[in-house]
């Protein structure tokens, strides 16, 4: 079956988007001051916290928030499930949009950005760094998420003949669409091993490739759920897809209990559960990020509840916010650089993120508007 | 201890009149005594009384012994230029033997030295130049057919308070080297019931001396003493602390030969073997000879041998690098761990709550919408 | 299992064959000291705490003075020696470690001691193999960590990787550096030591080659306490020494194990998790980190093999769904 997707039409110049732009020129004013002043103008950075906000939200929160055409494609085109098709095409472009703007924070972040390539360069390229890996694969992807949104792009344009030639090909990409994302977000988890002994024992471990993998499947689910019926909300739609939605986040169960066996299994045959409340701070957040994640487990365990819009949204708002939190504790809160460093993130630093944030909703705004994204709702 | 000794009592003319009659102006006499009231560490207010103490009728006879020793001590004394005239200082004391200075020899000598022992008994201040040899019964060393020992027990024990000047007569000075034939030693280890003041140095510096005098004179009381018996005032601090060069020690530059470049522009002495490091005295603030600044041996460019540190002084080779004795750092050091920015701010918390304010409250209105729509009941999906 | 499908999977597995060839180039070969492996030897106990190293370090790398905290709110600027801690413009650092009333120098209790800070040139350094572009390398003859700013594209993963936190960045500049010590390379190769070892009034930094270095730092740890050894100056090779009294030493070398081991080392009559110094396995996390990394990427297979099953898979759904459509 094909996908009829459909401009949704309608003003653009809202209130809302007026907003959002106000705070993406907010971010730009600022971005000034970051690319004159340097990194420590708008930043709390410093060398015990090098990575803050900016690489743990935008670039770790954000590319698992952008795992829903990872997600989807899996089921749709690896496991055959058809039925999600719809879902398709938004997933592709949230993913595309997210990995765009992760690779635009990474931009901003890094210090030498002039010399950004040079992680492409064969002469400088290091194999043994997970981080070199990370970046390829995540440069790859972004190219390989816009060639599968691409067919929507055609069909606006009614370049019909070139929409055939590139479904002809996009198995290829859809290939890749799956294998580049396993391999960089659980590569993305194994970049703490590194950090050794700075890192608490609680989130230290040789499985941290495996729980980031499963844990940003499942944020991939939850995305497309959790996005799906926001915006309908805010678009005043009909929440059509509440059935397949439903459906599809019966999936986030397995994955979740598969992580928490994992996760407290490890910690247990490393001997740590013990030590969980060593420090009451971290043991809060412990707790917190479970909670989290057994939040869904329980509210999505009966059938009938998943057929409820409001708890889909809930259940699947509680698996982003946990997988959040699980990548903001193992890269920022469990890490503990030495006596006497502290992190929080500056306004400025807050509002930079804020104002990308702001960008990606203000492009998905224009393009479910302007593009055949949206499914076309077929009149029953 | 008694205030002040009584004393020759057959002065005639006032004190003062004798000064303006010597050709000392009042203002120079007042000038002398503000420089010593603060070589002493005494406050201005002090003045005053040590104008009086030296003006006072009344004098404290002082005997003046020598043992083992080169005379330097008493020959930097009378290099000493302020007091400006050493009539003051023999005025201001009876010094009733001396072996360098008085006039008399002899019989004639000892007889005035038996005297003021036996008139002033109790009373005076023994002064001590010179190491005590202790070998064989102390016969290396013998004044008028009596062994220094012998000597130093008899004036000691009648003596209100010694003086052991010099670091011979501290703590056995250069002839106490090893192998120490002669088992030269200073005083406080053999006189043990009498308060003994040492004022090392080779020589040592005649001013502190006269700090010390004066400062007993004036306050009837002997200055405050280290663990060492040693004037808090002269002896309190390391040559390293105030020493000129000590930026060069604390920067690295550091003369590595004589006449090298670094010894030509005054750089640290330490890697010469410059003891100032843990020597106690303070010749690097009074320095020697009244001749100007420099003149003392880091400042002609040799480094500080401790001539007057036992244990350092005439034992440890001269160009052997010396301990540094750190005192506490100052609290300004770096310590193990630093307290560093980047912490929670006003700002931060302000925008991340509203960030977080914003997520939860459009999350909630979303939710309430959802709930009053529900899902068409036989949609196509 | 139709014929299609069978032939594919042939191809693939003659594929993943090859693929596991190239096996050896992801094999992540651990490093180990090399022959000619140049260090420091930092002791602790003759340490006076002078910063003569680090005034001379400034020199040598042309770094420029930096103020601490106290001296700023005081609105004094510029001093070499205000730094509290290694920084983008402090390459070594002499640190204070004091209990009660600090009385006795190399005394734990109510007693102080000086430490050195600085980059440890690790035998299997976190910092090389995490950076992605090779903008900090170990040097195959002399060990030297060094960095290449042409390279380095500022992620700051070395900052994460380091255990020490050594590497700094200058987040203050907008065309910022990673900054570290280099064991002064561009001096030794004009046949010079480290500037902190040539400046060092006592000895306590001293250069050399790592295995005489640790002999040197073997014999000390046992002598008696009291006793007067000669300490050697400058570098070992030299032939300077200077007599001390010996203070009672730990009876350990911190670095000769720690992650793997390290080219600096370090003597102290203190416990060293006091002077802020790390309690690291033997085992470098790099090691760790790589091995994880080549487990799962051994050759490329996993990645190739799935790859040719998606593309198998999505190949076939949507050639259904184009003949449909």
């Amino acid at each position: 079956m094909t996908y009829e997707g459909k401009a949704l039409g309608g003003k653009l110049l809202t209130k809302p988007f007026w907003v959002l732009l106000g705070f993406a020129m907010i971010a730009g004013l600022l971005l000034i001051k970051r690319f004159l002043f340097g990194i420590g103008a708008v930043t709390n950075l410093s060398d015990g916290y090098p990575w803050g906000i900016w690489i743990v939200y935008d670039v770790l929160v954000g590319t698992a928030l952008g795992c829903g055409g990872y997600s989807i494609a899996l089921l749709v085109y690896i496991f055959n499930k058809g039925e999600y098709h719809p879902l398709v095409r938004t997933a592709l472009m949230t993913s595309a949009f997210g990995y765009t703007l992760a690779g635009v924070s990474i931009f901003i972040d890094i210090g030498r950005y002039w010399q950004m390539y040079n992680v492409f360069l064969p002469w400088h390229i290091n194999i043994n760094s997970i981080m070199f890996e990370v970046a390829a694969c995540i440069g790859a992807y972004v190219f390989v998420l816009w060639a599968e949104f691409s067919p929507t792009f055609m069909e606006k344009l009614k370049a019909h003949d070139a929409k055939k030639k590139m479904n002809k090909i996009i198995f290829i990409f859809i290939a890749l669409g799956v294998v580049l994302p396993t391999m960089h977000q659980s590569s993305l988890g194994s970049l703490m091993i590194i950090a050794g002994e700075k890192l608490s024992p609680i989130w230290q471990t040789g499985w941290l490739p495996l729980l980031f993998l499963i844990t940003a499947i499942s944020m991939g689910y939850a995305i497309v759920i959790f996005e799906s019926l926001f915006s309908a909300v805010a678009l005043k739609q009909p929440l059509d897809d509440t059935p397949i939605l439903g459906k599809l986040s019966g999936i986030m169960i397995p994955l979740l209990l598969v992580f928490l066996i994992l996760r407290f299994g490890d910690l247990a045959w490393r001997g740590q559960l013990g030590n969980i409340f060593n420090d009451g701070f971290l043991g809060t957040f412990f707790v917190l990020e479970n909670i989290l994640f057994l939040i869904p487990i329980i509210m999505l365990a009966s059938a009938k509840n998943r057929m409820k819009a409001t708890t889909l949204f809930w259940s699947s708002g509680a698996m982003l916010l946990g997988g959040a939190l699980y990548r903001f504790d193992t890269f920022l809160v469990a890490f503990n650089p030495g006596v006497g460093y502290h992190y929080f993130p500056s306004a400025s630093e807050i509002l930079i993120t804020v104002g990308i944030i702001s960008v990606e909703i203000m492009a998905y705004l224009i393009f479910v508007k302007k593009l055949p994204v949206l499914p076309a709702v077929n009149p029953s | 201890m008694g205030k002040l000794m009584e004393s020759n009592e057959a002065l005639e003319m006032s004190y003062s009149e004798e000064l303006t009659a010597q050709g000392v102006s009042r203002r120079n006499f007042l000038k002398f005594c503000t420089a010593i009231t603060a070589a002493m560490g005494l406050p201005a207010s002090m003045v005053a009384k040590v104008a009086d103490t030296i003006t006072s009728p009344s004098r404290t006879p002082v005997i003046w012994l020598h043992f083992q020793e080169c005379t330097g001590c008493t020959e930097s004394l009378l290099r000493a230029t302020h007091p400006t005239v050493e009539e003051l200082v023999l005025d201001m004391i009876s010094l009733d033997y001396s072996e360098t200075l008085c006039a008399a020899a002899g019989h004639q000598v000892e007889k005035s030295l038996m005297d003021s022992a036996k008139l002033n008994e109790g009373k005076y201040i023994l002064v001590v130049e010179g190491s005590i040899p202790l070998k064989d019964d102390g016969i290396y060393c013998k004044i008028a057919g009596r062994t220094a020992l012998d000597i130093l027990n008899d004036y000691g024990s009648r003596a209100a308070a010694i003086v052991a000047i010099g670091s011979c007569a501290s703590w056995g000075g250069v002839q106490s080297t090893s192998p120490n034939p002669t088992e030269a030693t200073g005083v406080h280890r053999i006189i043990k019931d009498k308060p003994v003041i040492n004022l090392p140095g080779c020589p040592a510096s005649p001013y502190n001396l006269l700090s010390t005098i004066l400062y007993y004179l004036t306050l009837g009381k002997l200055p405050q003493l280290d663990s060492k018996g040693r004037p808090k005032f002269a002896y309190g601090r390391l040559i390293h602390e105030h020493c000129e060069r000590r930026p060069h020690f604390d920067a690295g530059r550091f003369a590595l030969q004589f006449g090298d470049d670094g010894h030509r522009e005054g750089y640290c002495l330490y890697k010469l073997g410059c003891k100032g490091p843990e020597t106690y005295n303070n010749c690097s603030s009074i320095l020697f000879g009244d001749v100007g600044s420099g003149a003392w041996p880091v400042g002609t460019g040799h480094p500080c041998v401790g001539c007057s540190e036992e244990g350092v002084g005439f034992t440890k080779f001269i160009h052997e690098q010396a301990d540094v004795f750190t005192d506490t750092p100052p609290a300004a050091f770096a310590g193990i761990h630093g307290e560093k920015a980047g912490g929670l701010t006003v700002g931060g918390a302000a925008v991340a709550g509203a960030v977080g304010g914003v997520i939860l409250g459009a999350s909630a209105m979303a939710a309430k919408k959802m709930k009053s729509e529900k899902a068409a009941p036989d949609s196509d999906a | 299992m139709n014929l299609e499908r069978r032939d594919f999977l042939k191809v693939l597995s003659a594929g993943a064959l090859t693929a596991g060839n190239v096996t050896s180039v992801f094999a992540g070969i651990r490093k180990t000291l090399s022959p000619d492996a140049v260090g420091i030897l930092y002791d602790g106990t003759i340490c006076i705490g002078c910063k003569a190293c680090e005034a001379a370090c400034k020199q040598y790398n042309d770094m420029p003075p930096e103020s601490g905290s106290l001296e700023k709110a005081n609105g004094v600027d510029g001093i070499w020696d205000a730094s509290y801690d290694m920084s983008e413009k402090t390459l070594n650092k002499i640190k204070l470690y004091e209990h009660g009333d600090a009385s006795e120098r190399n005394r734990e209790e109510n007693g102080f001691a000086f430490v050195k800070r600085a980059c440890m040139h690790c035998v299997d350094p976190d910092c090389v193999s995490a950076c992605p572009v090779t903008a900090l390398t170990k040097n195959e003859t002399t060990g030297i960590v060094e960095y290449n700013k042409d390279a380095c594209i500022g992620c700051r993963y070395c900052m994460v990787a380091c255990p020490y936190n050594v590497p700094k960045f200058e987040y203050a500049k907008a065309l910022p550096e990673i900054v570290k010590c280099e064991m002064c390379a561009h001096r030794q190769v004009e046949g010079d030591i480290p500037a902190c070892c040539e400046f060092c009034p006592t000895g306590a930094s001293l250069f050399g080659k790592v295995t005489d270095l640790m002999d040197e730092a073997r014999k000390r740890i046992q002598l008696t306490a009291g006793t007067s050894y000669d300490y050697p100056m400058r570098d070992i090779e030299s032939g300077d020494t200077s007599p001390k009294t010996v203070a009672p030493y730990i009876n350990y070398i911190y670095g000769e194990k720690e992650g793997g081991g390290t080219q600096y080392l370090l003597l102290s009559a203190i416990p060293f998790s006091k002077l802020g110094l790390p309690e690291l396995s033997e085992t470098s996390s790099a090691s760790k980190s790589e091995g994880i990394q080549h487990g799962i990427y051994k050759g490329m297979i996993a990645p190739i093999a799935l790859l040719g099953g998606l593309l198998y898979g999505a190949y076939r759904t949507t050639n259904n769904e184009n003949s449909e459509g």
